[in-house]
């Protein structure tokens, strides 16, 4: 019989990216503290979620996305319930119950339980063929349609709808993406680079449909054609909704935790339960939610401090840059690329070198930067950015990059 | 096989300043023009400054007046010889028939060769009795002309360039030698390495680059030249300096002029540090200095006193040039070696011009209109129907009378009077006015030419054929080496035709060498003969010859009485032109320049050249070589000066004076006293917006010569506010109507522009695309635009190749054009090139990261590898501790990993 372990229970609602980088931080700071429990409601190991694109467009491999395998969670003592979701948290009692009947007390409680695509709720949402871009499941399905060619419809022309279609298109599918703003990416672009991204993305063939509403999905037992607010159809044997995320909140409010938008945290990612902390895309900070990773590795890394008990740590939210994941397509954005009052622009246009540049100045700060075609300086500008750099002595090179303008400065 | 013309080398003179230096065309194979100083030409010996040199860059046809043009309303229609001759000659006949000779006027030029003078004053002053023939000389050198005819009789300079070698004393007064004659200059420069003992006082309010050059740098106050050389006399007599001797053989009128230069002030009991203090105050000098000069010249026997614009530009010019040469007189200092007054021409052939006759107040081969006998004997030589007896209208007053109405009909040669004369817009307003304007030329748009009803196409230099005379007398051929261009001919033969069709004889020369014959024999006609005076200018030896003669002609300073003479220097029996032998003394009271400044016009301005450009640039703004040193027009003032009229060097100045205003970039050249500005004369309508420095220049002339005072107009100068500042590079000329203010420079393929601008634009890309002529929404395009700043730059490609760039900016913070113009050279922008275009300057390469493999980071394979060999890196999380690579979205972890592998084995 084992010895009967003393140390505290820490219980990790979520097998997925934030949560287990909050237990590698841990594990960092204080190896041995917790008895360690996971609960993923995926049958895998930890993978890289954001990588799921290459995997789509055919260009990795999902070995190569693997982040954590069972034998990293063994070697590290940890117990892993992979497929086995959590459906109810007993905060009187302090127990998480899976949906296998299995129980586990616990000390601490992570929540980590990320965000499901936003299924838009037209007549025919359910239909088989109507899927999200989540997960490798997701993918499995993408690739089985795939094989057999035809129509693909990708609803939401954002970071993960692009890269969707673009993964989809080179499965061999006619893709179209249908997007409900006049521009593409419109969180992460202005009109301008918007309009660069959709020639280029028209041009290796893809079918941008913009200002379109979709009205229904329509199909006899399976998906088979998208009908639009104006009435025309367009077909479709396969539909992925890529249209934002919403969080996985059910189970925290259930269990009575605040929840907002997500789950309400403080500058510790502790819940107003002062035993349970929560972690990446299921959490609200001060009105953010968060679907980039940069944010996510830092608040995994706040909370592991405070899980080990140096507390010294408050998470503060930072501009964040994103890419996006298609090959051939060079395009960077960081920081607020909206500005407001008082903010200024600096433009650099090139479009028979497929070059745009936008950076937005706020003072004599940098404060936000869109690059299409010539990205090279991105990190630059997001270091510019994160820093609050002074950079009123190289204005006139700033949007040249960073060689030139270390001469001018 | 066909046979290539061997490349044939012709020795010609070169068309620019009154040097006169000779040079060597060669025209190769691929029609390349290949130019070298000439080195067996006695006035350059094979050197040749930067304007010279550049000569094969201004040669092109481009922008050439190469058909006759008549205008019809507003604008201009090509029209044959015959339909453009009758119209000149048509309109020259009707207008002496219905209000005589003297309403009509020819307006002519130092750039004219002597054939071409002697035939349109042959024309004028023969044939159409007026003496209504002037001279753009008589901006340049008539105030020497004056004063030789004052001092010996006749306009003749006694020395030549060699004294320059020789004297021991050089003394420059109102003259920048270094750059408006730079080849005779360095001749100053290697005497004094070779003989370190010999003196250079420049006498100038500037600085200039002559002064480098200097021992003493005396920045006399504007206008008060013959203060100081009268003070020297009234000097050299108290100090028994006087060659008395001399004086009593060979000169007339010394107590006179001494008692003018104020002797008694230095003769009183103690009067000569008073007088001397007066001196320098007068001329507003150190008095040490003044002494050291007045001390030098004293003592050092060869003294060669050389002046130029300085000098001759002035209310006083006259008296001026009689007061340098009263101090050479006084002394004997003249007609030997390494000694004498010496007058620079400006021109190439003022002196030409000059002997034939050119001025409005000479008759010809330096024979005098109002001398009854000399009027004869020239009408009896020319057989000619009706002599002009009086004296012409000069310059000034000769576009006064056109603006008046009395002159109806002005026929311009060679020359842009819309720019260079005095109150350059009273010349805008005469030349609207006139009934009938004619204008040869050889390039098409020139302000005048704007103006002009008909346009008759001359030939340019290596076209032409004939003589000039240069600074030292010294004839020398300009001869063609190119072919005629359209159907431009020479100016000779163009008077010749109108002087045919109004019905005169005497002008059927078919070669210039049968005009140069006859100038030859005029010289001689009658020289002497009788009553007559005997004329210095004489070059009767030169006459009968024959074409191959004339074609051979070397180099020879005049006179040349009998075939093989040649004369270095005048006057060394002391025998001068008067008929009693004897030089004069001319009384010269120095008094103020005519215009003071004040209260409302605080400043003097001063207007001169820059090294490289000449005249109006209608040629040498050609040259990209040329454009480089000063590009822009520009007003110099002192710093403290500036700080009082609130403007600021690099940005622009208005600069107003009662009569007209220019605009110009302000510098602070480091030349100029406190009260001074200076600005270059060279730019016109055609190549600035507001730049043309005649309209400021006031036109007050010397009551003498009626030689304009361009060296001293009250000013005032003040800011030109603008909004933005900016520049063009296009390979197309542009009309640019948009900006308050430009500046046209040539480039090497391009044309640059120097803007400045009033009005804010509220879509600069619009204006831009306007400007630059970009119709086409999907034209190669790139942009920058900081519209906050200010800022906005934009480049236009066809095929990959720079069309045209454009750069604004509010701030002062424009990039240099240099490494822009560079790419203009380039049939194809690199992509390096591309992406830094609009940055203005080469892009930096920093150390090559290779490839990128962490997108988020920026970082590349070449620096993972280092990291990895360098820090034995063994896991991914290791180069992301280290480079970050692989931190954030994880998708290049893979790739790291295959490069750990990599070293892996290659550590194995």
């Amino acid at each position: 019989m084992q010895a009967i372990d003393r140390r505290p229970s820490l219980v990790v609602i979520g097998n997925g990216m934030a949560g287990m980088r909050t237990v590698e931080e841990l594990l960092k700071l204080a190896p041995d503290m917790y008895r360690i429990t996971v609960f993923g409601a995926e049958p895998h190991g930890n993978y890289n979620r954001i990588l799921l694109s290459p995997v789509l467009a055919g260009e990795k491999s999902v070995a190569d996305i693997m982040l954590h395998t069972r034998e990293w969670y063994a070697a590290n003592g940890i117990t892993l319930h992979a497929g086995d979701p959590v459906v109810r948290i007993d905060r009187k009692r302090r127990i998480v119950h899976a949906a296998s009947g299995l129980a586990v007390p616990y000390d601490r409680l992570l929540v980590a339980t990320g965000s499901k695509p936003f299924i838009v709720p037209v007549p025919g949402h359910d239909l088989p063929g109507v899927i999200g871009f989540r997960d490798l499941h997701d993918v499995d399905a993408m690739l089985t349609a795939a094989r057999s060619g035809g129509h693909a419809v990708v609803i939401g022309g954002g970071l993960l709808g692009l890269e969707a279609a673009n993964g989809l298109l080179r499965q061999g599918m006619a893709v179209t993406v249908v997007h409900v703003t006049a521009s593409l990416m419109n969180q992460q672009l202005d009109a301008a680079a918007a309009e660069l991204l959709r020639a280029s993305l028209e041009r290796r063939g893809l079918r941008i449909l913009l200002s379109r509403q979709t009205a229904a999905i329509e199909g006899d037992g399976r998906v088979q054609a998208l009908r639009f607010a104006d009435g025309e159809t367009i077909p479709a044997d396969l539909v992925v909704m890529a249209a934002g995320v919403r969080p996985n909140v059910a189970l925290a409010k259930e269990a009575g935790l605040h929840v907002e938008r997500a789950i309400v945290v403080d500058d510790t990612l502790q819940t107003y339960d002062p035993r349970v902390y929560a972690v990446g895309e299921c959490v609200q900070h001060r009105r953010a939610t968060f679907g980039l990773v940069a944010p996510i590795w830092d608040q995994a890394r706040v909370c592991a401090a405070h899980l080990a008990g140096s507390g010294h740590r408050r998470y503060v939210q930072q501009a964040t840059a994103t890419r996006l994941k298609v090959t051939g397509v060079d395009l960077y954005s960081a920081g607020d690329i909206v500005g407001g009052e008082g903010s200024e622009d600096l433009v650099l246009r090139d479009r028979r070198g497929g070059v745009y540049k936008r950076l937005v100045l706020s003072g004599r700060r940098l404060t936000g930067a869109v690059l299409y075609g010539d990205v090279a300086d991105g990190p630059w500008y997001f270091g510019l950015i994160q820093n609050r750099t002074d950079i009123s002595a190289i204005r006139n090179q700033l949007l040249f990059g960073q060689a030139q303008s270390v001469l001018a400065a | 096989m066909k046979l290539s013309a061997i490349p044939t080398t012709v020795r010609t003179t070169c068309p620019y300043c009154g040097v006169g230096c000779g040079v060597r065309a060669q025209v190769g194979q691929d029609g390349a023009l290949a130019i070298a100083g000439d080195e067996a030409h006695p006035a350059s010996q094979g050197r040749l400054c930067v304007k010279g040199s550049a000569l094969g860059e201004t040669v092109g046809l481009e922008g050439r007046l190469l058909s006759p043009m008549l205008r019809a309303g507003e604008g201009l229609h090509e029209a044959s010889w015959a339909e453009a001759l009758d119209k000149v000659a048509g309109g020259f006949r009707k207008i002496i028939a219905e209000h005589g000779p003297d309403a009509v006027a020819l307006y002519v030029s130092g750039q004219l060769l002597t054939e071409d003078y002697y035939v349109a004053n042959k024309f004028m002053k023969g044939y159409v009795g007026s003496a209504n023939i002037d001279t753009n000389s008589r901006l340049c050198m008539s105030a020497a002309v004056a004063g030789h005819k004052r001092a010996f009789g006749e306009d003749l300079v006694p020395g030549c360039y060699e004294d320059f070698e020789l004297a021991d004393l050089v003394v420059l007064v109102g003259s920048n030698a270094a750059w408006c004659h730079p080849t005779l200059y360095q001749r100053i420069v290697r005497a004094k390495e070779a003989r370190p003992g010999m003196r250079v006082v420049v006498i100038d309010p500037r600085r200039t680059a002559t002064c480098d050059l200097a021992d003493l740098h005396l920045p006399l106050k504007p206008g008060s030249d013959v203060w100081l050389f009268n003070g020297l006399l009234g000097y050299l007599a108290t100090q028994g300096a006087l060659d008395s001797a001399y004086v009593q053989a060979h000169t007339v009128g010394l107590g006179e002029a001494l008692d003018a230069a104020g002797e008694a002030a230095f003769l009183a009991p103690g009067g000569r540090e008073a007088a001397l203090l007066d001196v320098a105050r007068a001329c507003r000098l150190d008095p040490q200095q003044l002494l050291a000069f007045y001390e030098l010249f004293a003592n050092t026997e060869k003294t060669l006193t050389a002046f130029t614009m300085g000098v001759n530009q002035s209310s006083s010019g006259a008296d001026k040039v009689n007061a340098i040469i009263n101090c050479h007189l006084a002394t004997g200092r003249i007609g030997r070696p390494g000694m004498g007054p010496f007058s620079l021409t400006g021109q190439p052939n003022a002196m030409g011009g000059r002997e034939v006759g050119g001025l409005a107040n000479m008759l010809a081969a330096h024979m005098e209109l109002d001398d009854p006998s000399q009027r004869a004997a020239v009408q009896a030589f020319w057989d000619a129907p009706r002599m002009a007896d009086k004296p012409g209208l000069k310059a000034v007053e000769l576009f006064r009378a056109i603006e008046e109405g009395k002159v109806k009909a002005v026929w311009i040669m060679a020359t842009n009077p819309l720019v260079s004369l005095p109150d350059a817009d009273q010349a805008r307003r005469a030349l609207e006015k006139c009934e009938l304007v004619v204008a040869s030329d050889i390039v098409l748009g020139t302000d005048t030419n704007q103006l002009a009803h008909v346009l008759l196409p001359a030939l340019g230099w290596g076209e032409k054929d004939g003589t000039v005379t240069n600074s030292e007398r010294c004839i020398s051929r300009q001869r063609a080496f190119l072919s005629k261009p359209g159907q431009a001919r020479p100016d000779w033969e163009i008077v010749c035709e109108v002087a045919r069709r109004m019905g005169f004889s005497g002008f059927d020369f078919t070669a210039p060498q049968q005009i140069f014959d006859e100038h030859a024999r005029l010289s001689n006609w009658q020289n002497g003969a009788g009553s007559q005076r005997r004329r210095v200018f004489d070059i009767g030896g030169l006459a009968g010859l024959g074409r191959a003669e004339y074609d051979a002609l070397e180099p020879v300073q005049w006179p040349v009485r009998r075939q093989g003479e040649d004369t270095q220097r005048l006057f060394g029996d002391g025998r001068f032109a008067y008929p009693d032998g004897k030089a004069r003394f001319v009384a010269t009271r120095a008094r103020l320049p005519a215009h003071l400044p004040d209260a409302e016009f605080p400043l003097v301005l001063n207007t001169g050249r820059v090294r490289d450009q000449w005249h109006t640039m209608t040629r040498t703004g050609r040259s990209v070589k040329l454009a480089e040193h000063v590009p822009e027009p520009f007003v110099d003032l002192h710093p403290q000066d500036a700080l009082l009229c609130g403007v600021k060097a690099g940005e622009l100045a208005r600069v107003t004076s009662n009569w007209g205003t220019v605009v110009a970039r302000v510098r602070h050249g480091g030349g100029i006293a406190r009260g001074s500005v200076f600005m270059p004369i060279h730019w016109s309508g055609q190549t600035a917006s507001d730049a043309r420095v005649g309209a400021v220049v006031n036109p007050a002339v010397d009551p003498v010569s009626g030689e304009p005072e361009f060296k001293h107009t009250p000013v005032r100068v003040e800011p030109f506010g603008v909004h933005w500042y900016g520049f063009i590079l296009s390979r197309a000329a542009l009309p640019l109507r948009e900006a308050a203010n430009w500046t046209r420079i040539q480039g090497a393929g391009f044309v640059r522009y120097e803007l400045a601008g009033r009005k804010p634009f509220a879509d600069a890309a619009h204006w831009a695309r306007k400007l630059l002529q970009v119709e086409d929404d999907d034209a190669d395009w790139i942009e920058l635009e900081d519209r906050n700043g200010g800022v906005y730059r934009a480049a236009h490609l066809v095929d990959g190749r720079i069309e045209a760039c454009l750069f604004v900016s509010q701030r002062q913070d424009l990039p240099a054009r240099a490494w822009l113009a560079q790419m203009f050279c380039k049939e194809s922008l690199s992509p390096q090139d591309r992406s830094g275009l609009l940055s203005g300057r080469a892009r930096e390469q920093g150390v090559d990261p290779g490839p990128t493999v962490c997108s988020c980071f920026g970082v590349g394979r070449d620096t993972i590898r280092i990291a990895i060999e360098q820090h034995g890196l063994k896991d991914a999380a290791a180069v992301t501790a280290c480079v970050k690579a692989g931190g954030n979205c994880g998708s290049c972890v893979p790739e790291i990993r295959a490069l750990l592998g990599e070293a892996s084995i290659k550590a194995q």
